[in-house]
């Protein structure tokens, strides 16, 4: 535990360390604020819906910027021969490097709360949903942070990390929308409806939090996780 | 301390190891030497528990690097090759975080932060960034790295590379002062290293170890035997029949003259034969004068080449 904590602080920090961090969570406010407002004085009603509607598509930029130097970069320095050879378990590393990666998203997504904060002061939202949104958008984040981390694990270049992680986000994502769905076999329809990273979302967005979304996105975390832990392992095997 | 015994390493078809077998007694420095490529730094990522053997075992401590790693690496400090460090860290922040994992307790971080800090010598560096420092001073943090939990053995890989003369004398003298309370190895490519720092050598090329034994022990073993150098004023006839006729010189010859009749004679005798003496004495009685005579000591480089070129 104390491991996971002295990585997770490490890594926390070493967002900070350079400027990228603060030009991401700039941009990424400056976007979900400019996409939430053109729609919301259009629409005219007091509700998060058009932050939550984008936030799948503006994770899939943000979440593999946070995750891909996670461990391409170690890599590259070639510190990943320090850190795995200090006295700690590889799943501690990659636990503390995924936390800190879900509190620096979740930093990105808490500072959108002047939005939530004006549709309150100009109507009377269903708090419900909001809620339900922000846990929702939490943990859809998690699952992306945990795919681009275990793509973070694979090479050692950033950008290759980067667009490989969007690439493969993008095809969970979409492979639960409409669009896609109507033209797949009817047998595998509620299978990519279900293996979709966007539908639960909707669901927890609503309001519902259901057992099975949460079920799912756990269930992506540790996979991918799983995966990660693996890949950090396979240097070991014979 | 450190036993090796039949380590084999492959990289798909390329053998890296090949039964490598060692031992390190406590507080002994050994020194591994070869050339870029030999597989030092493989042996030293086994030991460190970075990667596994494909055969073979290793102990730290009476630890198995494979089954008890965490034990292993609790106990060892590691310096890997290139010294790799995060660029963007504080140098502070860095060692915190190593006395963090390394599970230093919080009351004795600040201390042991400041004791590394000092034998490190970087104390006027402090409020930099690695990334902003020079390589020397990198180097250091290094080392501070794997200093900062007080560990009883320490293994470097080429501390010394890619630092100036001046840098390479302080590492090494640090070194030393360490190394005497602690087991050390440490790998090089580079000759002199070795034998100023370590009691004891191994020679490793092309994943085997071809040589070992303490410094003087390699070099009494080159098969060169002895040169000395000397510069003799005199009449170059007479020099050289005297020399001719002294029975342990296996061989001289005449390598260049100068001005005012001095003559440069390079001498050879078998190993173990100490003729300095008896040179001078012989330059006395002829009554001709000495300027220069000096003797080529330690001859690790004549080994190291016919250790590693057998092949070529």
């Amino acid at each position: 535990m104390r491991n996971i904590l002295a990585i997770f602080q490490k890594e926390f920090k070493s967002y900070f360390n350079s400027p990228i961090a603060y030009i991401f969570i700039i941009t990424f406010i400056l976007f979900s604020s400019w996409l939430f407002f053109r729609t919301f004085f259009l629409i005219g009603q007091a509700h998060m819906r058009p932050l939550f509607g984008i936030l799948p598509w503006l994770f899939l930029i943000l979440a593999p910027a946070i995750t891909m130097r996670a461990w391409a970069e170690e890599k590259k320095l070639g510190t990943m021969e320090i850190l795995m050879t200090l006295p700690i378990k590889d799943y501690e590393v990659v636990l503390g490097k995924f936390f800190s990666s879900v509190l620096f998203m979740i930093t990105a997504v808490f500072l959108t709360f002047p939005l939530p904060l004006t549709v309150y002061v100009l109507g009377n939202p269903d708090t419900g949903t909001i809620i339900g949104g922000y846990l929702g958008a939490c943990l859809m984040g998690g699952a992306y942070l945990a795919i681009g981390l275990f793509i973070s694990s694979l090479t050692k270049n950033q950008i290759v990390a980067f667009i490989v992680s969007i690439v493969t986000c993008f095809a969970l994502l979409v492979i639960g929308e409409d669009f896609v769905l109507m033209s797949t076999p009817n047998m595998l329809a509620p299978i990519f409806t279900y293996l979709g990273l966007g539908t639960h979302f909707e669901s927890i967005s609503r309001g519902v939090i259901d057992s099975r979304d949460l079920i799912y996105y756990f269930s992506v975390i540790g996979f991918f996780l799983f995966l990660n832990i693996l890949t950090i392992e396979s240097r070991k095997w014979k | 301390m450190i036993t090796a015994s039949n380590l084999s390493k492959y990289f798909g078809p390329t053998v890296a190891l090949k039964n490598v077998t060692f031992e390190v007694k406590k507080s002994e420095v050994l020194g591994f030497l070869g050339p870029n490529g030999a597989g030092k730094t493989t042996t030293m990522r086994i030991l460190a528990c970075y990667h596994p053997a494909d055969s073979g075992t290793a102990t730290i401590a009476g630890f198995d690097v494979f089954d008890d790693p965490l034990e292993v690496r609790k106990r060892i400090g590691y310096l890997p090759e290139n010294n790799p460090l995060y660029m963007d860290m504080g140098i502070v922040d860095y060692l915190e975080f190593i006395s963090k994992v390394r599970a230093i307790p919080p009351s004795k971080r600040k201390d042991r932060i400041r004791h590394v800090v000092e034998l490190c010598g970087l104390q006027k560096e402090l409020g930099k960034d690695i990334g902003e420092l020079s390589k020397g001073f990198r180097q250091r943090v290094g080392l501070a790295q794997a200093l900062i939990h007080d560990p009883d053995i320490l293994i470097l890989d080429e501390p010394t590379i890619g630092l100036d003369p001046t840098q390479i004398i302080e590492i090494r003298e640090l070194i030393k002062k360490i190394g005497k309370e602690k087991t050390i190895i440490l790998s090089s490519h580079i000759l002199p290293e070795v034998s100023a720092t370590c009691d004891r050598i191994i020679i490793i090329h092309q994943g085997e170890i071809v040589g070992s034994g303490t410094p003087e022990e390699m070099a009494s073993k080159s098969k060169g035997g002895e040169i000395i150098y000397i510069t003799i004023r005199g009449p170059l006839q007479e020099i050289q029949s005297k020399l001719g006729s002294m029975e342990k010189i296996k061989e001289f010859k005449k390598i260049g003259e100068k001005e005012n009749g001095l003559n440069q004679f390079e001498i050879k005798s078998d190993v173990g034969v100490d003729l300095s003496e008896e040179l001078f004495l012989l330059v006395v009685q002829n009554g001709w004068s000495l300027t220069e005579l000096h003797q080529e000591k330690a001859n690790l480089e004549n080994i190291f080449l016919q250790l590693t070129t057998k092949e070529a």
